[in-house]
């Protein structure tokens, strides 16, 4: 490939990244079109109290079924509450569908919890131990497969 | 309209989630596990790390790589509409282990799947859930062509706790991934309910 005629140059060499023709990368090679920070305007965390989690799981509130509530919101806020309108996701699978970072997934959510767009469900706090009773829950579950 | 929907019949269910880790070394099939059980193709989450990688990885002639991608394996199991389990794969590399901490809070239970050619790619998981008393169960993969060892060798060889179950188990098959599940789920009961035992008496 055309990546290949500046391997071999010296690490830092300035010939190799100045050159327009040494590195021709086209669609997602050439990395994403907006860096992924740049969605959340450079923000790496929420004004949200707590950090999110991964299985937190993202609910719209009615207010999300407003049309044009909030002319403010990012094509990718609009599609996260989207996804979670089709069904409640965790945040993990948010940015999987996404294909975006954790990290930005959870500022963008932040923001929709502000707008009060959507609610997160908050897992079992690490400190405690899962009910017993869910426990038990999840073994007849698994069981049952 | 903006999101599609004029109005909504009925309040969504907000489940209760848990999760369980699956961790082990490089290519001892914690993808392969994943995707046995769950209902959605395995997912994979990534974390791009444009500072925290640099230093380490080497991007001699790929300059303009600035970031590294971290993925993690996760998989999705609906028990019942109001109760899904996910299934989170560990990243593998060692330098990724902060990653672990945030995988590890509130997590059920641990699988740690181990290779018998190179048991000691898994030690370093084994002490982590030791470390952290997050209930964890060993499901040795029977690899063809690895040789078959009782589950009294591997413990004695891991150096586990008499009480960490050690299961032989086939990571491409459903059931086989179904019955560590279980047992992770059941040894994580045993130790609540141990937990419970004083304070209720």
């Amino acid at each position: 490939m055309s990546a290949d005629s500046s391997r071999g140059t010296p690490p830092g060499s300035p010939a190799a990244p100045t050159d327009p023709q040494s590195s021709r990368w086209y669609d997602a090679d050439a990395g994403p079109v907006v860096r992924p920070y740049a969605m959340t305007r450079g923000r790496t965390s929420s004004a949200s109290r707590h950090r999110l989690d991964l299985i937190a799981i993202v609910v719209p509130e009615p207010a999300a079924d407003d049309p044009g509530r909030d002319q403010t919101l990012s094509p990718e806020h609009v599609e996260i509450v989207e996804l979670c309108s089709n069904m409640p996701q965790s945040i993990a699978e948010l940015a999987s569908g996404l294909d975006l970072p954790v990290g930005v997934v959870r500022v963008l959510v932040g923001d929709l919890v502000e707008d009060e767009l959507v609610h997160v469900t908050r897992p079992v706090p690490p400190a405690e131990l899962p009910d017993v009773n869910i426990l038990r829950e999840v073994i007849n579950g698994l069981r049952a497969l | 309209m903006a999101f599609g929907r004029s109005s909504r019949s009925r309040r969504p269910v907000e489940p209760v989630t848990l999760k369980i880790l699956v961790a082990g070394g490089f290519g001892v099939g914690k993808t392969t596990l994943v995707g046995a059980v769950s209902e959605i193709r395995p997912l994979r989450t990534e974390e791009r790390l444009s500072e925290a990688g640099r230093p380490v990885d080497d991007t001699a002639g790929v300059e303009s790589k600035t970031t590294t991608t971290v993925a993690m394996d996760f998989g999705r199991i609906t028990l019942r509409e109001d109760l899904v389990l996910y299934l989170f794969g560990t990243p593998g590399q060692d330098r990724f282990w902060f990653l672990w901490d945030e995988l590890a809070q509130g997590a059920l239970g641990a699988v740690v799947l181990a290779d018998t050619r190179r048991l000691e790619d898994c030690f370093a998981a084994v002490d982590y859930f030791e470390q952290r008393a997050i209930p964890f169960t060993v499901a040795v993969n029977c690899f063809e062509g690895a040789d078959r060892f009782p589950t009294e060798t591997v413990q004695a060889a891991l150096d586990l706790d008499p009480e960490v179950p050690v299961l032989i188990c086939d990571a491409r098959d459903r059931s086989s991934v179904r019955d560590v599940l279980v047992a992770v789920v059941e040894h994580a009961l045993a130790r609540a309910d141990r937990f419970r035992e004083p304070a209720t008496t």
